[in-house]
């Protein structure tokens, strides 16, 4: 049964990932990456990371996809979309890549960890608190320095798509 | 134990490379943004899986982080995409090659 909801959750990512690059509509593009997102968030609710699923959909599918859409409906990006003509460098730096992590996978056999017990719930059961501990106890200044980054790229945005009013603004 | 890590692994090496090629082959500026966005949420995907399987929540609150940053790129690339649709009247990848040698 887990097996089944994996291989789902997993098709779907894979095949829409695939989609979002081959796609030439940078609309159904962004509705596939859409599409992604929120099987990500499935499969994160299948690894008992509730509280990631929850901002997964909330952040990714509601801020920054809508912030996507609304720049590419903006710009009418629907103008004659071809593929760089780099496409053979794009190939030959992945096709042996997949073929390494193959051979990885193939060849080392992972064995599960030794902390690892099956339906053990410890301090997953209620993840938004353990989280909400971790963060603001171990990881506090990570966390501040996380806000500082949010306030740059804020004034950043602003200051790049700011228009010149005038001429006198800086 | 229901479902080995390597799977989820093998996922996520899938949708980064697919990531990569889509970098390397788009031309338009929004689409290769959208795969930096496969990219990181592929490495998203190994943090979570790791954090489930060695029970320990750091994972996760790095995820956390590598939202933030997410979001904090697309900000700042929008705008930027912005800026040069404003000047160039294009978002075609070829059209700027100011820097280019």
């Amino acid at each position: 049964m887990a097996q089944l909801v994996f291989g789902y959750f997993a098709g779907v990512i894979a095949v829409t990932a695939m989609l979002v690059v081959a796609l030439r509509n940078p609309v159904y593009s962004v509705l596939s990456l859409l599409i992604m997102f929120f099987h990500v968030a499935g499969l994160y609710v299948t690894l008992h990371a509730e509280f990631l699923a929850a901002v997964q959909l909330i952040v990714y599918a509601g801020a920054i996809l809508v912030l996507y859409l609304f720049v590419v409906m903006l710009l009418n990006a629907k103008q004659d979309d071809r593929y760089h003509r780099q496409w053979r460098v794009a190939g030959f730096v992945c096709v042996p890549l997949l073929l390494e992590l193959l051979v990885l996978f193939a060849g080392g056999k992972m064995e599960p960890s030794p902390l690892f017990s099956a339906d053990q719930t410890g301090p997953g059961t209620d993840n938004a608190k353990a989280i909400g501990m971790t963060l603001f106890s171990t990881y506090l200044f990570p966390f501040e320095v996380a806000s500082l980054i949010l306030l740059v790229a804020m004034i950043g945005a602003i200051v790049l798509a700011k228009r010149d009013i005038g001429g006198s603004g800086a | 134990m229901t479902i080995p890590i390597t799977y989820y692994l093998i996922l996520s090496a899938v949708v980064f490379l697919t990531g990569v090629v889509g970098v390397l082959i788009r031309r338009n500026i929004i689409a290769i943004l959208l795969s930096v966005e496969l990219m990181l949420n592929a490495t998203n995907i190994n943090f979570v899986a790791f954090s489930r399987y060695l029970e320990d929540l750091g994972g996760q609150v790095f995820v956390f982080f590598a939202l933030t940053v997410a979001a904090a790129e697309v900000a700042v690339g929008l705008a930027i995409i912005i800026a040069l649709h404003r000047s160039k009247e294009s978002i075609n990848l070829e059209d700027f090659k100011l820097l280019k040698w």
